[in-house]
């Protein structure tokens, strides 16, 4: 399972946890988040804006 | 997927080491000024009862529209910023959290005690009316501490930043100003970003249903992610505002229905003043598209900043604007002054003063708009209305 980290913020999308509230659930991969959702923390950048978060 | 070593560049200045036992914050202490505000229903009470003039009853707007200008003029501005190396430090210390949290408890107990002076105070219909503008400021600035709260990643504030709405019925503007005012900021598909040749009467309207429709709209589309319906107990909205109806149905079922239209007055007035800042953030201002059809993001020159103190310290530092949208989460303590930021010509009290006469504000604005745009009009955001007319004005090809 694969990360993705919002430059602007530092917020952490990772596919394990998803983010229920936003609606992803648990193990939702990152290719099925809509390309037009923005990171929920911050608002300053777009999903496409995410870079691989490595561990 | 692999540990990628991908390196992300934080937008740090030079390193310089600064012990953090050694800097001092000259700011520290006065953010406790910002505990004046929730205060004001006892203040006026007091200075009506120390003087025996029913005029301290207005005392909330003589505070905002008169005092708060002056002090900005007296006390002048500060481009002080703390040290790169401190901002870490300075977020985690808990005191400034604490001054925003306390504001709330006091809120209340204003507001339990303005529906008091209402209903058994024995107040004159005039009296009565200056306390609800009193309260529709309070009103106003407690949306500026929920703001500052719901903009913080823990639920908790998250929480506070509803309960501080409450009083204005305006809820939803938790939703609307995270996801989509940050997000849409300086282009003309916000409706709180202001327009060069928009009046402030004219932006109140298109603001205040636009960003009620826009809310509904990125709540519900988070719902039905997740498999519900927007009419659900989950829609954050609905829950904020069934906090406004419990709270006034609480306090009319107490006090009676007397105090049910001032309190609906308060809030009208408090979330107009909100928004008449709003209009002079980012007024005028236009992040452009690029080749790809998306906007530049947002950088400094997209919100108008000041430095006046009187009302930074008052607004926890909203008016240093520019670093704000660049970094949202940031806590007001630690927020910068930018150099490349457009600065008003007076603090947010003044400004907002100016923008309740438009003649007076095109008259001020729009030349500082143009020479921040080097007289080049079709950078800015126009009101479609007006665009011939400044373009023709301006001397640009129509």
């Amino acid at each position: 399972m694969s990360a993705w980290r919002c430059p602007s913020c530092g917020y952490v999308y990772d596919e394990d946890a998803g983010n229920p509230r936003e609606g992803f659930q648990p193990g939702t991969a990152w290719s099925e988040v809509p390309d037009d959702w923005h990171c929920p923390d911050c608002g300053v950048r777009d999903k496409i804006d995410f870079e691989p978060a490595g561990e | 997927m692999e540990a990628a070593a991908h390196h992300h560049h934080h937008d740090h200045g030079p390193e310089v080491d600064v012990n953090p036992a050694t800097w001092r914050d000259p700011k520290r202490y006065a953010w406790l000024l910002g505990l004046i505000v929730p205060l004001l229903p006892f203040l006026a009470w007091g200075l009506v009862e120390l003087t025996g003039l029913g005029l301290f009853w207005f005392y909330g707007p003589i505070l905002v529209f008169v005092i708060f200008p002056l002090l900005d003029i007296v006390v002048g501005v500060d481009a002080e910023n703390p040290p790169d190396s401190i901002i870490k430090w300075l977020e985690q210390d808990r005191y400034y959290r604490w001054c925003t949290y306390a504001f709330l408890p006091l809120q209340y107990a204003g507001l339990v005690f303005a529906c008091w002076l209402w209903a058994d105070g024995g107040l004159s219909m005039v009296d009565s009316i200056g306390l609800a503008l009193t309260m529709g400021m309070v009103s106003g600035i407690a949306i500026n501490t929920a703001h500052e709260l719901g903009h913080k990643r823990a639920s908790m504030e998250k929480w506070l930043s509803k309960v501080a709405l409450a009083q204005s019925g305006y809820g939803h503007f938790f939703i609307e100003h995270n996801r989509g005012h940050h997000v849409r900021v300086a282009t003309p598909e916000d409706p709180a970003s202001a327009r060069l040749g928009e009046g402030f009467w004219a932006f109140l309207p298109r603001t205040v249903s636009g960003s009620l429709g826009s809310a509904w709209e990125i709540e519900r589309a988070r719902l039905e992610r997740g498999g519900h319906s927007a009419w659900s107990i989950h829609n954050d909205i609905l829950q904020a505002w069934a906090m406004t109806i419990v709270l006034f149905a609480a306090l009319t079922a107490i006090f009676g229905l007397v105090v049910l239209p001032y309190l609906l007055g308060q809030a009208v007035l408090g979330f107009s003043l909100l928004e008449v800042v709003n209009y002079l953030e980012h007024y005028g201002l236009r992040r452009q598209k690029k080749e790809d059809g998306r906007y530049e993001r947002c950088r400094a020159e997209h919100s108008w900043n000041s430095n006046n103190v009187a009302s930074n310290v008052l607004l926890y530092h909203l008016q240093r604007h520019s670093d704000h949208h660049a970094n949202p989460t940031r806590r007001y303590q630690a927020l910068r002054h930018v150099d490349e930021a457009p600065q008003l010509p007076a603090g947010y009290a003044g400004m907002i003063l100016l923008a309740t006469c438009p003649p007076l504000w095109r008259q001020v604005m729009d030349r500082r708009l143009l020479a921040h745009y080097d007289g080049d009009v079709t950078r800015a955001n126009i009101q479609p209305r007006a665009e011939r007319r400044l373009r023709a004005r301006y001397g640009a090809a129509a």
